[in-house]
């Protein structure tokens, strides 16, 4: 029993070279996220709101966003934006980029993260759009509002509302799959395992602290989450639970 | 462009996509067997069957995959004393993960099953384990097949995550070609193509299962 024999030695997270860099990998995980999320909030409701639009052709082009992004795995994604996409700049801002971006690791995992999430949000904002009742929308038509209006003033506000728990189980996703920018070395939690555990050959110390910060933070986004939503929730409004 | 790239790995890469199948095909299997004792467990009025599955499935839904596997595949090594090949340790990991995901949707199915049919089967005599095995587990079996083939797809694509220990699946071969030929965007827009046909064709399954059972249902 090799168990018996291990010395566990806690103190390689916070010993000389490796102090610190745990509180910056959390930084960047949450930073990251954060970014990832505004794309993804931004850009899933655009997609949304195209997928309930009457024009046909939009309508297909946001289901063929969705289509894609959803059925490709986020590591191809983020490789396609990390390796691929730099080539297939035009040579000048090729060269820009090696020069002047030096953490474009960073934002290839912003970026990939971003644009993946958006995917799965559009979906959920789509389910809370079809569940308002219509009379919502003709009585906004009615008023003399325009498409653009009622939906910005009526029917996003409204669904953005009855969507707050799915939302937070997105976003728990989304700050999850962080975690796999490590892949092109960006420092966040778990890279920051992985790098110490390649000197120090303390890898179960490591990603243990690394999976207790994940369950940690999570836990408070649901803490925060779960008040949030008792705030914000419509009155009257019944929502059936997922 | 330059697909010759693809056509001269064509079968390197095809090994890889087997393996992927493979991997799966245990994920799924192992998965759902041990999500569905979790989700009895859960849903068991036993303290010590409910707090332990509990408190299982929300540690695994809390952590990333990747932690996951990296766990598995350094604690490996300090209980047996030598370490797992990769395909194990993904496989467990997989297993392990997944079942914390599985549990959760076969509980969902279990409780849209009418309280009434359980308290029929209590009734003409079944235990509770013949009344999960009888009654329950068939019809809410059936009810939750959408959310368990979107699972499926799920797992086809977390498999690419074997990717950082270095199981040599789909996505570890199309970046070892990478590293040699310096394709990236034939090879990644390749990987891609080849993830979105399976895994469309699975979404589209799991919409029609749904249809379906709509149409159906009451």
């Amino acid at each position: 029993m090799g168990f018996l024999n291990y010395t566990f030695d806690w103190s390689v997270l916070w010993r000389h070279p490796y102090g610190g860099m745990f509180v910056k990998g959390i930084f960047t995980t949450i930073h990251l996220s954060l970014l990832a999320w505004i794309i993804a909030v931004i850009l899933g409701i655009m997609i949304a709101v195209f997928r309930v639009l009457p024009p046909r052709s939009i309508r297909l082009a946001g289901s063929a966003y969705v289509q894609l992004f959803r059925n490709i795995p986020f590591l191809v994604q983020l490789f396609f934006w990390y390796f691929a996409v730099p080539l297939l700049l035009p040579k000048p801002a090729q060269e820009w980029l090696y020069d002047h971006v030096p953490d474009y690791s960073y934002w290839a995992g912003v970026t990939a993260l971003g644009t993946y999430t958006a995917s799965r949000l559009a979906e959920q904002f789509r389910s809370g759009l079809l569940a308002i009742p219509l009379g919502q929308y003709r009585a906004a038509y009615s008023t003399g509002l325009t498409t653009f209006q009622t939906y910005r003033y009526v029917i996003v506000p409204y669904a953005f509302r009855i969507i707050i728990p799915p939302f937070t189980t997105e976003f728990l996703s989304c700050f999850k799959n962080s975690s796999l920018t490590m892949t092109i070395s960006v420092m966040e939690i778990t890279h920051t395992a992985y790098y110490i555990d390649s000197f120090t050959w303390h890898g179960l110390e490591t990603t243990t602290a690394a999976s207790m910060m994940y369950l940690c933070i999570s836990g408070f986004i649901v803490l925060v989450m779960s008040f949030v939503e008792k705030k914000l929730r419509i009155p009257g409004m019944i929502v059936r639970s997922q | 462009m330059d697909l010759t790239v693809i056509t001269n790995n064509f079968k390197f890469m095809a090994g890889g996509l087997v393996l992927t199948f493979q991997l799966s095909l245990i994920t799924m299997a192992g998965g759902l067997l041990l999500g569905i004792i979790l989700a009895l467990a859960r849903l068991s009025s036993k303290h010590w069957l409910y707090y332990p599955a509990t408190f299982y499935i929300h540690f695994f839904r809390g952590l990333p995959l990747i932690l996951v596997i990296f766990w598995l595949y350094f604690l490996t090594p300090v209980i047996t004393g030598k370490s797992l090949n990769e395909f194990h340790a993904a496989v467990i990991s997989f297993v392990v993960f997944e079942a914390a995901y599985f549990a959760e949707i076969i509980r969902a199915g279990i409780q849209s099953i009418p309280h009434g049919q359980s308290m029929a089967a209590y009734s003409s005599g079944l235990t509770s384990f013949q009344c999960a095995r009888h009654v329950i587990l068939p019809q809410a079996l059936r009810n939750m097949t959408p959310a368990l083939v979107t699972q499926a797809v799920v797992i086809f694509q977390d498999t690419s995550l074997g990717y950082v220990i270095g199981l040599r699946e789909f996505l570890r071969r199309v970046n070892l070609v990478d590293a040699r030929e310096a394709r990236s965007v034939e090879l990644y827009l390749f990987a891609g193509l080849i993830y979105l046909a399976f895994c469309s064709t699975g979404s589209l399954c799991s919409q029609r299962l749904e249809n379906h059972r709509q149409r159906n249902w009451i």
